[in-house]
């Protein structure tokens, strides 16, 4: 396993709700996540993924259990992570440009020089919508994308600011097959030219697979982890490679062990 | 095509045709019972009036439509700032909320006679009341808006780190503008009220104090020509209101862009 943790959670137990009322969401959570690793997270619905990403990033604080990134405890919402959300929750009253800029305006260094240089940030997201093939909607609003298009500048809004630490929740959920392994290609190329440390949670196997170095399985609510599953295959990974042997290998590991869950 | 342009210049004409008619069975029913004009004068009498009379009725009107306007320009600051102390913080939502709906249940009238040993009579009691009335709308609706924020999107600001003054500022006030048009369209009516309860109560200016005097002499055709100003009035601000909101929040009205 990795020597140095940048982000680790031992024994994480989050509990929603008091009294009876309560629900158990996740329950003996450990994991330990190095600089610069990708790392996806597979499970069943409901089995506290989204509340995963929570818990990492502070915005929710743990029931019981310690969750330490920089080797400081998580207490407060931290610093220097770029979270894509579930749903997209954009601004309705924003462009999609503003709302991508969104980060610009809050995360310092940005946020000093934001107003002075409006032009060359504008230029930086709209590399990035081009990326993902939103360059015409720049200065549409959000209730006139489509929901995948929603997601692709919610994927912009977490990346913009380059952030050490991004939290992806199904970030792909909502494309099409096509455009979906395209933006693995797209996302594979940033990681491997910023080495950000990345947590995906996915449903897609193949997902995990081609862009992880380490998957974990999580087990129903309350979710754990019943599986670590180091992806040694060499990188950069193409669509080619996921129809090898070892690829496919360790997509069928991982769907026996989920199924296991439903079991 | 054709047709939906008709429907559409149809839509358009739609009030003043019921204006029209309502008026002329107004006229038909006081000339046909044979309603004395004291009781109930003809509408074409009223615009009689309203035509002679026309000097002094935009004299008084103006003066109320300032007391107006001022009451209620108040209220649009008064309001925001404590809406917005009330939806952004717990506290204070607890501990004002329950004194204002006690406020705000109150009758206006009520506080007029108050309002005059303290100030006077004048322009300012017609202020304060309109001032007052209109308040309670704008406050209870922009901490609402507010109050009302997803979750989600305080999520996404705090986990950028923002500060709650920037949580502020970037979500909770572009999100609570809809709601602030949306209570000045009925504040400005409030406002009107007002004022006119404040002049007829006990003011020396402005239209309510004109009809005032004008039924103290019997006078009911001045008298409806009054209140026919102030529903034009009224119609006018707003008018203005509504346009100010789709202008402002064109994104909370999404749905009819599309048409
Ligand atoms: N705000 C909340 N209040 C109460 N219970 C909640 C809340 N959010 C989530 N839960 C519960 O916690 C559990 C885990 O939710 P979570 O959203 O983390 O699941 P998930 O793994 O992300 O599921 P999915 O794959 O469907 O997105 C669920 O059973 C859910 O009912
Ligand atoms: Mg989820």
């Amino acid at each position: 396993m990795v020597d140095q943790a940048l982000v680790e959670l031992r024994g994480v137990k989050l509990a929603y709700g008091v009294g009876r009322d309560s629900t158990l969401a996740v329950d003996g959570l450990d994991m330990r996540i190095g600089k610069g690793e990708f790392v996806a997270v597979v499970g069943p619905s409901g089995c506290g993924k989204s509340t995963l990403m929570k818990l990492v990033t502070g915005l929710l604080p743990p029931t019981s259990g310690e969750i330490i990134v920089h080797g400081q405890t998580v207490t407060k919402p931290i610093k220097g992570v770029g979270m894509a959300f579930q749903n997209p929750t954009l601004m309705p009253w924003r462009t999609t440009m503003d709302n991508v800029l969104l980060p610009m305006e809050v995360v310092e260094p940005h946020k000093r020089r934001f107003r002075r240089h409006r032009a060359e940030y504008e230029e930086r997201a709209m590399k990035l919508l081009r990326t993902v093939g939103l360059a015409d909607f720049s200065q549409k609003f959000p209730w006139q994308l489509s929901g995948g298009m929603q997601q692709r500048s919610n994927l912009c809004r977490a990346l913009i600011h380059e952030p050490e630490i991004l939290m992806l929740d199904e970030p792909f959920g909502a494309l099409d097959a096509f455009t979906r392994e395209e933006l693995w290609g797209v996302m594979q190329a940033l990681w491997l030219e910023q080495r950000f440390t990345a947590v995906l949670v996915t449903h897609d196997l193949r997902e995990a697979v081609y862009l992880a170095d380490t998957v974990y399985v999580m087990s129903r609510r309350p979710g754990k982890i019943v599986l670590v599953q180091q992806v040694e295959l060499p990188r950069p990974r193409t669509l080619a490679s996921t129809f090898e042997p070892a690829f496919v290998d360790l997509v069928h590991k991982l769907r026996d062990r989920i199924h296991l869950e439903h079991a | 095509m054709e047709n939906l342009e008709r429907n559409r210049l149809l839509r358009l004409a739609m009030p003043w045709l019921v204006m029209i008619v309502f008026f002329a069975i107004w006229e038909l029913a006081c000339v046909v019972f044979a309603i004395e004009e004291i009781i109930l004068p003809r509408p074409s009498k009223v615009f009689e009036v309203i035509v002679l009379r026309f000097d002094i009725l935009l004299k008084f009107c103006l003066q109320t439509l300032w007391s107006t306007v001022i009451g209620f320009g108040l209220a649009i600051a008064g309001g925001l700032l404590l809406g917005l102390a009330i939806g952004a913080s717990p506290f204070v939502y607890s501990g004002l909320y329950p004194l204002l709906i006690a406020f705000n249940a109150i009758p206006k009238v009520a506080i007029v006679p108050i309002l005059m040993i303290w100030v006077g009579v004048g322009f300012l009691p017609a202020i304060i009341t309109a001032f007052v009335i209109s308040f309670f709308p704008i406050v209870v609706n922009v901490a609402t808006g507010l109050a009302t924020i997803e979750p989600e999107m305080r999520d996404v600001m705090r986990s950028l780190g923002a500060t709650r003054t920037e949580i502020l500022v970037k979500v909770g006030i572009p999100r609570a503008m809809p709601y602030l048009f949306a209570s000045l369209k009925v504040a400005i009516t409030l406002a009107f009220i007002g004022s006119v309860i404040a002049e007829t109560v006990g003011g020396n200016n402005g239209i309510g104090f004109l009809m005032l005097s004008a039924g103290a002499r019997n006078d009911a055709p001045t008298t409806f020509a009054g209140l026919f100003a102030i529903a034009i009035m009224g119609i006018l601000m707003y008018a203005i209101c509504a346009w100010f909101e789709r202008r402002m929040t064109k994104w909370a009205f999404r749905g009819e862009l599309v048409s």
